[in-house]
């Protein structure tokens, strides 16, 4: 089920226009557009969504798994994404969501909130050893951050925690107890989780830090949403399925992540050009007291999700409620030392950089490449438009380099280049008649 | 003299606080470009802006220049003026004479000088009162 090349973020050809609305916001260049309709670079490509969010068309989308997939396997739990919560305005408690996934026809549910609880003691007990070279520690929550960093930031990857994720840590915990409780075997248990996001889709299917995903697959909260809304109406708001802490809900916020595991000397950034600007001065080493970074490539967090219904900002504040009404303690006191060593919380894979970017393998070869690169940018206008199909004039320097791209596709370049020949013509029509 | 095939300069302005760390940004971009080796550039990265906001704040203005082989790379930054009284001093961890500006801003912690000496594989600074200074940082890519 692992592939190194898969994606989430595809492209409808139906439907793409050819404009430059996802070229010019994709944060990794990834992007070009050719023969009037976009081409997305495999390589590249860190599945954080903006294309998907800025396309007026609906012609790139996340590919998830369809609800029918549940009925591969025999037994089926669903892991929702503490984001999950926040769809829903005037929930008494999340356990009435849990109640509705059960119904929904799901055998068991784990909290994926309750998973981030066990990363956050996890995550405290590995910052306690640490010296203060390997701060700021940076969040492995967000995939396409982590992704970001391969392909922007190698030099930083040492900085990422190493500890799974919460949707990783809750499928493992929730498949073993499943399996106890009722005496089937693992191959029997599907965990599927319900995501906000295409990058979590592909942290399931091209995982980042262990070769393979505990998580079985990814539902779309907006392919659940109607039918999950639907069962919500018919519940008491006395249950008490959820057992996730205020903190571990509060993952859903940008920002409850850092709460929880460093509230001393920690950021939180939202929205991938703001965090790539952070990292940048964390590159610089400016941010030097820095102890721990919370990046989030969507706006408001993972309640910013493309994948998600509601509103991010009214989703935020239905997520604060929630809180309020969930265990306050911190999950330092519930979380049972147990789990630390019973569950392989560790990444088992060394994150390596992307070297997508680069331009040879060879430093010669490069830096030629780099030479002839900066001469054909001179010549280039400068208007970073769009019109050849790359996103900056630099980065269309870069594809000519590459062997991708000419020239004569600067629609600049060519007009100039048509006026030099019908002025040719013009003098050439005049010769010839006398 | 060692060949370098690639020289690159970067103005660097006085008290041009919009324009600061432009010059080391479009450093790393090009070296991440050209696949410098992680490692290597995290210094390199350092090493560059903390020179480039030295200049940017106490210099009367200067140029900040990357030159590279295949072998080594080359930051040498040069200004005009002011020059620095007492190197040894300006050298230590904690010293510095950043005014109440670039401090609300943040800088002058001290630490500029020592972290480039730190970072480079080799250092090396001169300066001359009222006529500038220049530092030279190498860094070896194998």
């Amino acid at each position: 089920m692992e592939d190194k090349r898969y994606h989430s973020v595809r492209l409808d050809p139906e439907k793409c226009k050819g404009c430059t609305n996802c070229l010019k916001r994709c944060p990794t260049e990834a992007i070009r557009v050719r023969a009037g309709r976009a081409h997305i670079i495999d390589e590249r490509c860190i599945d954080c969504g903006e294309c998907i969010r800025v396309c007026e068309y609906h012609a790139k989308y996340a590919q998830t798994d369809p609800l029918a997939t549940i009925n591969r396997f025999k037994y089926k739990i669903a892991l929702p994404a503490p984001s999950l919560y926040g769809q829903f305005k005037k929930l008494a408690n999340a356990s009435q969501i849990l109640e509705g996934l059960l119904h929904m026809g799901f055998d068991d549910v784990f909290e994926v909130a309750a998973g981030a609880d066990i990363v956050t003691r996890a995550i405290r007990e590995r910052m306690r050893g640490m010296s203060t070279d390997e701060f700021p520690l940076i969040s492995s929550a967000c995939p396409a951050i982590t992704r970001l960093i391969q392909v922007r930031f190698p030099e930083l990857i040492s900085h990422i925690v190493d500890v799974r994720q919460p949707m990783e840590v809750a499928a493992m915990v929730a498949k073993r107890e499943f399996c106890q409780k009722r005496g089937v075997a693992e191959s029997e248990v599907g965990c599927f989780f319900i995501t906000p996001c295409a990058a979590k889709m592909t942290a399931i299917r091209n995982p980042i830090g262990q070769e393979k995903s505990a998580v079985d697959g990814a539902i779309s909260m907006l392919e659940i949403y109607g039918l999950l809304a639907g069962h919500l109406k018919n519940y008491p708001s006395e249950l008490t399925l959820s057992k996730a802490t205020s903190y571990g809900v509060g993952w859903a916020n940008n920002g409850g992540e850092a709460v929880a595991v460093c509230p001393e000397n920690s950021m939180a950034v939202d929205g991938i050009e703001n965090v790539i600007r952070v990292l940048e001065e964390i590159e610089n080493n400016k941010l030097r007291d820095l102890v721990f970074f919370e990046g989030a490539a969507c706006t408001g967090g993972c309640v910013g999700g493309p994948l998600t219904f509601e509103n991010g900002y009214i989703a935020r504040g239905s997520i604060r409620a929630l809180m309020k009404n969930s265990d306050l303690r911190h999950p330092d006191e519930v979380v049972k030392a147990s789990y630390l060593t019973k569950y392989a919380l560790q990444t088992t894979k060394k994150i390596t950089p992307n070297s997508a970017m680069k331009l040879d393998d060879d430093i010669v070869e490069a830096m030629r490449k780099m030479e002839q690169l900066e001469s054909i940018v001179k010549s280039l206008p400068g208007y970073d438009c769009g019109s050849c199909g790359s996103p900056t004039c630099r980065t269309f320097a870069e594809d000519i380099v590459r062997g991708h791209a000419t020239k004569m596709d600067c629609i600049h370049i060519l007009k100039d280049q048509l006026k030099i020949m019908a002025q040719k013509m013009v003098e050439l029509a005049k010769t010839t008649r006398e | 003299m060692r060949e370098y095939s690639m020289v690159d300069h970067y103005p660097v302005s006085a008290r041009d606080f919009a324009t600061a760390g432009d010059a080391s940004a479009s450093i790393k971009r090009k070296l991440k470009q050209l696949g410098v080796d992680s490692a290597i550039l995290r210094r390199i990265a350092v090493a560059s802006y903390e020179v480039e906001l030295n200049l940017m704040i106490h210099s009367v203005g200067g140029t900040l220049t990357m030159m590279m082989s295949p072998d080594e790379i080359l930051l040498v930054s040069s200004d005009a003026g002011p020059g620095i009284p007492d190197i040894e001093k300006a050298l230590q961890e904690g010293f510095s004479t950043a005014d109440e500006e670039a401090r609300n801003l943040g800088f002058g912690a001290g630490m500029g000088l020592p972290n480039m000496r730190r970072n480079a594989d080799e250092f090396s600074i001169q300066s001359a009162l009222g006529r500038g200074t220049e530092i030279r940082m190498r860094f070896r890519l194998q």
